[in-house]
């Protein structure tokens, strides 16, 4: 089985000016929906104490909240997870030491509406632990980035350089946008599949460049925006076999692998899209733009004599 | 014809089995169990194996197996979390507090593996339930703590050395001190040199007025001590909870991070980590019997009984010495070839210390270990607070000369000597902690966790081996069997390393397996083009291996960043995850790279010619 029979011959870089003009709105998109709409931050980030109760039968939320009130409980949020039968309440955070009391409780008002209330999962996070795990996450993510940066200063020359520089900062963006407008729980394991997209990213744009640097070498007469779509359609099957892989693994781990990593899977999957389309998209095409050749691939030695011996 | 070195596929082969050598143990599961250890720490016996298993017998409680490990705990493994939970109602209510029971885990796999030494992967909280907490030390209580003690103290020094003074007073981190006569500024800067040599005296803007410092060393000495004072108290009361696998664990400068797996009441394990611990120095009653205040349960006049930690009797005299909150510091440290344990007291305890062992030399003097616990409990529908302590005396010793605020406890083995000194350390003036940080997972959603995270990883798995099979025919069935040694030398490393399987790191084995055919991907689509541009069979493999290297080692560099980042940023389950990502990143390179060619080479390389590639 083969999805090309013969290579294909898609002229990519044509129409990249289209495809400018959609990831610049995608990303200030993006970046409009995270500034205004925010963020669905969950307790790692916010500080607080979130709880997650499981009940033998559906529960009505609105008799959940007002047991909690009766409770003498305020500023309290209460939302179905995953069935009708599981509750989520989220409080904000509470001076140091008292949040055991508070979960119980939470625990024992929902308990008056059904002995059976089963607490599922309790994370409390004092306001300065999250202050610093999203100090951490900010640190994590920037770290990746300068460890990119660094390794494609050192592996490409400029012109490749900057594009998948612009790609690296296009995919997690557009995913945070993503995340944003899906309203998906923010937490540390969604910090982890952004870095993972940062890497996978990277790798994608790694695969196709390095079919570039190939085919300049070997044609060396022909105009590069025809080199780069030729190594693009190239790499195609590849493309559409690795991202598809990818992809089936994280579809099947958001649907089947529960709720704790359903955001972590979502978030992927958008990565690995996203991703996929930017090493063409912006990767491949602002390289193009800002004058690619083969010359990005010559041994640098070599130019230097040419430079030499006019 | 193409030979592959036959050295080269032996170690192959070799290093595959003891990877499946090194993972088999995990495929056996765990099944719920009981681990019992007698509180007084000594070691269970076969008669006793056997009086438990007849005791369940005859409930009848069916377990699976039970066997004594190393330490001398005894096990009992059942076929389910009800059997389990029934049995240890049982075994609490016939033998009442005197074993620990903790509800656990224990692996199913057969002895011959056990004897190995091989052990499954532990399980992270998030997949079998319980409860995570983060305790913060008040380390800047502590150093308050310190700078109130200090002030007592140099009002009692200046008393002594009759050097009247106006006020002493704590700003900052500075003691103040206002003298009533300028003249006697020297006269006070000795007596107070005289009391701790290190501190830092210099005279003040204002005259008659001199500040006393910390020195830096002294601060960070507290601060440690505060840290490691908690430490060990947590370290002990979560022995008390008879908890399998648990962790205390400093995290970071100033906290103490505690992992208890299969715990579920956390109010419970609030109110016993919470405990407030402190210490009493007093003689012995050596003249009235404790055996006869024991019998009759009255204590004679002026004494109180107390009890060893071996259980025996002990007579104390009613007063006290001095406190755990006059206690400094306490150290293990051997003098003169020989354990010893050296206690420093603040001022006010050395001179009651000065006192009593003066008049009484050659007697003996205990510690008492104390540790009081705050309930708070409704009654006629009004909350009361109720302290409860439990009382132990851990240490008696002879006075063997006069002494005062710096003295040493001798005659003890070194392992009683550094337990000694760490409760010792308990027991002194605590510093506040606060939880700062506190999850918990129930049993029942930690099971779910590992059945969706299983049923996932088999769901993708079988999807990409069909797919793999129908798009490349051989070479997808050759990539398969990569990817099943690719799972298998993960899950062999991850226990190499010890580390803990958790939720994200399943997520990221499932993520590995969807990636890692990528490198097979990549060499396998060169095949192709190199066959399409009429290269002969071998000639292409070879290309294609050689060509796709570049690209695999370059696009798994930069995954392999984000992981080792992950790993140093991410903190529980997210480390787990950047754990198995890492692992995934080399062994899959490892397989596709090395493994897939071996088996090319076993698949083709005894043709004489192929005529076509089934790819």
């Amino acid at each position: 089985m083969e999805f090309f029979r013969k290579v294909p011959t898609i002229r990519f870089m044509e129409l990249r000016r289209y495809w400018y003009v959609l990831s610049a709105v995608v990303v200030l998109g993006s970046i409009a929906l995270v500034m205004f709409r925010g963020l669905n931050l969950t307790v790692d980030f916010t500080g607080g104490v979130e709880m997650e109760v499981g009940f033998a039968q559906p529960v009505d939320l609105e008799r959940a909240r007002a047991v909690l009130k009766e409770a003498g409980l305020e500023e309290f949020q209460v939302q179905n997870f995953g069935t009708a039968s599981d509750l989520l309440v989220r409080l904000p955070p509470v001076e140091r030491g008292a949040s055991q009391a508070l979960a119980d409780r939470v625990l024992g008002a929902l308990r008056s509406l059904d002995m059976g209330a089963e607490l599922r999962r309790t994370e409390a996070v004092g306001p300065q632990v999250s202050e610093e795990l999203a100090e951490q996450a900010a640190l994590a993510v920037l770290m990746t980035l300068l460890l990119i940066l660094v390794y494609i200063a050192l592996r490409f020359r400029w012109r490749f350089g900057v594009g998948s520089i612009v790609a690296t900062m296009h995919d997690p963006i557009v995913a945070t946008g993503a995340i944003a407008l899906l309203g998906i729980p923010f937490d540390l394991n969604v910090v982890a599949a952004l870095l993972t997209i940062l890497g996978y990213s990277v790798n994608d744009t790694v695969v196709i460049f390095d079919r570039m640097r190939e085919r300049f070498l070997t044609m060396r007469k022909t105009e590069p925006a025809q080199v780069m779509n030729r190594a693009i359609n190239e790499t195609m099957s590849r493309t559409i076999i690795t991202s598809g892989t990818a992809l089936s693994s994280v579809i099947f781990l958001a649907v089947l692998g529960g709720d704790t990593l359903r955001g972590f899977a979502v978030a992927l999957a958008i990565g690995i899209v996203v991703g996929s389309y930017s090493s063409i998209y912006v990767a491949g095409a602002i390289a193009l733009d800002l004058g690619a050749s083969g010359r990005d691939f010559m041994p640098p030695e070599k130019r230097a004599e040419a430079d030499a011996l006019p | 014809m193409q030979r592959y070195p036959l050295w080269k596929g032996a170690l192959l082969a070799a290093m595959l089995l003891v990877a499946i050598l090194l993972a088999l143990p995990n495929f056996y599961g765990e099944s719920p169990a009981l681990q019992l250890s007698r509180r007084d720490r000594a070691v269970f016996d076969a008669a006793a194996v056997t009086e438990f298993e007849v005791l369940l017998r005859g409930a009848p409680i069916p377990f699976e197996k039970t066997y004594l490990d190393d330490e001398g705990r005894l096990w009992i493994r059942f076929g389910g979390v009800a059997d389990q939970l029934k049995a240890r109602d049982l075994i609490q209510g016939r033998y009442e507090g005197q074993f620990a029971i903790a509800t656990t885990f224990a692996s199913r796999a057969p002895d011959w593996l056990k004897n190995l030494g091989l052990e499954p992967m532990s399980l992270g909280l998030d997949l079998r339930g319980g409860i995570y907490m983060v305790y913060e030390v008040d380390v800047q209580g502590a150093v308050a703590q310190l700078l109130q003690r200090l002030e007592r103290d140099i009002r009692k020094v200046l008393r002594d050395a009759r050097v009247p003074y106006e006020e002493v007073t704590v700003a900052g981190m500075d003691t103040q001190v206002q003298l009533r006569d300028p003249a006697q500024a020297d006269a006070a800067m000795r007596a107070l040199r005289d009391y701790d040599s290190s501190l830092t005296i210099t005279p003040g803007t204002e005259s008659g007025e001199l500040l006393v410092q910390l020195t830096q060393d002294q601060v960070k000495q507290r601060q440690d001590f505060a840290i490691q004072q908690n430490m060990t108290a947590l370290s002990n009361r979560v022995n008390a909870l008879g908890v399998a696998e648990p962790v205390v664990r400093r995290q970071g400068l100033n906290r103490i991070a505690v992992q208890l797996p299969g715990i579920q009441d956390a109010s419970e394990v609030v109110r016993v980590l919470g405990k407030v611990a402190t210490l009493e120095f007093r003689l012995v009653d050596t003249v009235n019997s404790p055996l006869e205040a024991q019998r009759t349960g009255r204590a004679p006049l002026g004494a109180r009984l107390y009890k060893e930690r071996n259980g025996n009797p002990v007579l104390l005299k009613r007063d006290v010495i001095a406190t755990g909150e006059q206690l400094i510091d306490a150290s293990f440290a051997p003098s003169q070839g020989e354990p010893a344990v050296s206690v420093k007291l603040d001022s006010r305890g050395g001179d009651e210390m000065l006192r009593t062992t003066r008049e009484n030399l050659g007697r003996p003097m205990a510690v008492v270990f104390i540790e009081k616990e705050r309930e708070q409990v409704e009654r006629d529908g009004q909350k009361v607070v109720i302290d409860r302590s439990k009382e132990e005396v851990i240490s008696i010793a002879t006075i063997r000369g006069v002494f005062s605020n710096n003295f040493q406890i001798t005659g003890l083995s070194a392992a009683e000597g550094s337990e000694l000194a760490k409760l010792l350390r308990a027991g002194a003036l605590a510093a506040p902690v606060y939880i700062v940080e506190q999850r918990l997972i129930g049993p029942s959603t930690g099971q779910d966790n590992i059945d969706a995270g299983v049923l996932a990883l088999t769901v993708a798995a079988i999807f990409l081996f069909a797919f793999m099979i129908l798009y490349y025919r051989v070479f997808g069935l050759i990539a398969d069997i990569v990817l099943i040694s690719n799972v298998i030398f993960i899950v062999a490393v991850l226990g190499l390393f010890d580390a803990a399987l958790t939720l994200p790191g399943i997520a990221g084995i499932v993520l590995t397996v969807g990636t890692a055919v990528d490198a097979n991907i990549l060499i396998y689509e060169r095949i192709r083009e190199e066959l399409g541009v009429g290269n002969s069979p071998w000639a292409a493999i070879n290309a294609g291996f050689d060509r796709a290297f570049s690209a695999i080692a370059d696009s798994n560099v930069t995954m392999l960043m984000s992981g080792i980042v992950l790993f140093l940023f991410g903190s529980g389950p997210v480390r787990g995850f950047a754990v198995t990502l890492c692992i995934g990143i080399a062994t899959s390179m490892f397989t596709a790279l090395i493994g897939s060619r071996a088996l090319i080479h076993l698949a083709y390389g005894r043709r004489r010619r192929i005529e076509r590639l089934a790819i």
